[in-house]
């Protein structure tokens, strides 16, 4: 999936582009009804990013990470700026923050052939890392991730002491970045 | 800047998942806006994201979904890539996310008198994205003791406070739990202004903390 992305960036590629939508589309849109989206909104902001990943692919890059990384930011993005609409503000991408510190751009440097392969490897050392995590910590990465739900939130589903919820986040996270860390 | 003090790593996780309210959440983007170590780690827990959706449940989508794809993208061709807006304002103690909700630098608020040597300065969020505000506090002065009601980030953007989880200067986050109850005093010869975002009221303890909560109105 990550390479049909470098197509669409690198020669606007239409077939790569149609095979990554049927792809992700049916995923995104699932993901999105699974965070309380009715199926009408969900398909909307599915075709808005959708779009996105066509109109800014330029911008991706496989050290960014995997396409399906890249794909979940947008989409979260997209469903974010849509619920905080009253305000019209923009959810702080880190893409965005990047730009932001380094007016430079100096280190968008040409992406080298390895990036795809450790984007690949990426994918599949968190799909293990999170199969390898303890339940109870898979269960608030989850909650949040895939059912939306704020550290408080999960606290008061679960009867937890928000204290709790926050150390199981913080053990899981760290099992990643470990996982990542040693294998890269 | 040499950043001592950073968002605990549940708080990052959540930034990525897209859980924090509002408020928390321009809060982390400020901070992350200025550290590098910050940015890696919520990189890495949005690889979680990446995987959850790679193996999310997939529905039907519309019969003509694919066909609506291709002539959006045919008909967006050449259009602009939306890149996010500049802050207006340039003070080099305003990182970009924080500035572009100001619009005005540190040195333009209008303040509101809370307390002796105590002003803040309310942020506007969407309805129910808990509450956004700057707090300047006058050099030398201590802040009542207070715990918290729920997730409360607070970053220093010029100044320095101390209290008993440490110092911290332009650029630190206090991700504070429930648990912990502090008394910051300001040591800088400065103003000390922080960034302040709170999921739920903050229960100020003491006399004077009684007499400052109607103020705050938080």
């Amino acid at each position: 999936m990550t390479s049909l992305l470098v197509r669409i960036a690198e020669h606007r590629d239409r077939d790569a582009y149609q095979d990554l939508f049927v792809h992700f589309a049916p995923r995104i849109k699932g993901f999105l009804m699974r965070k309380g989206a009715d199926s009408e909104l969900a398909e909307e902001l599915m075709q808005d990013t959708m779009l996105s990943v066509w109109t800014k692919a330029s911008m991706y890059h496989p050290g960014r990470g995997s396409a399906s990384t890249w794909i979940f930011t947008i989409a979260r993005n997209l469903r974010i700026d849509r619920l905080r609409r009253e305000s019209v503000r923009h959810f702080d991408d880190v893409d965005d923050l990047e730009i932001s510190e380094d007016d430079t751009a100096s280190d968008v440097t040409v992406v080298a052939q390895d990036d795809a392969v450790i984007a690949s490897q990426e994918r599949q050392l968190v799909a293990r890392a999170m199969q390898d995590l303890p339940s109870e910590q898979a269960q608030v990465i989850r909650m949040s991730f895939v059912d939306d739900l704020s550290q408080s939130d999960i606290a008061e589903r679960l009867s937890l002491p928000l204290g709790t919820v926050k150390s199981r986040m913080r053990l899981a996270y760290i099992k990643l970045r470990q996982a990542l860390e040693s294998e890269l | 800047m040499s950043i001592h003090h950073h968002p605990d790593d549940a708080t990052l996780t959540a930034y990525a998942a897209g859980t924090l309210s509002e408020a928390l959440s321009v809060t982390v983007a400020t901070h992350v806006a200025i550290c590098p170590r910050c940015r890696a780690r919520v990189r890495t827990a949005e690889a979680v994201g990446g995987t959850l959706l790679r193996e999310a449940e997939p529905v039907a989508i519309g019969a003509d979904a694919l066909a609506r794809a291709m002539a959006r993208i045919e008909s967006s061709a050449g259009a602009p890539i939306d890149v996010i807006e500049r802050p207006a304002v340039a003070d080099k103690r305003l990182p970009a996310p924080l500035a572009r909700r100001l619009g005005t630098s540190l040195d333009d608020i209008r303040w509101r008198w809370i307390a002796p040597g105590v002003r803040s300065h309310d942020i506007a969020v969407s309805p129910d994205s808990g509450s956004l505000f700057l707090l300047r506090i006058a050099p030398g002065k201590t802040m009542p003791e207070h715990g918290h009601g729920g997730a409360e980030l607070t970053m220093i953007l010029d100044g320095s406070y101390s209290d008993v989880t440490g110092r911290y200067g332009p650029g630190d986050v206090a991700d504070l739990d429930e648990e912990i109850e502090h008394a910051p005093k300001v040591d800088s010869d400065i103003d000390c202004i922080c960034l302040i975002a709170t999921e739920a009221p903050t229960r100020f303890k003491g006399v004077i903390g009684r007499l400052l909560q109607p103020y705050f109105g938080i």
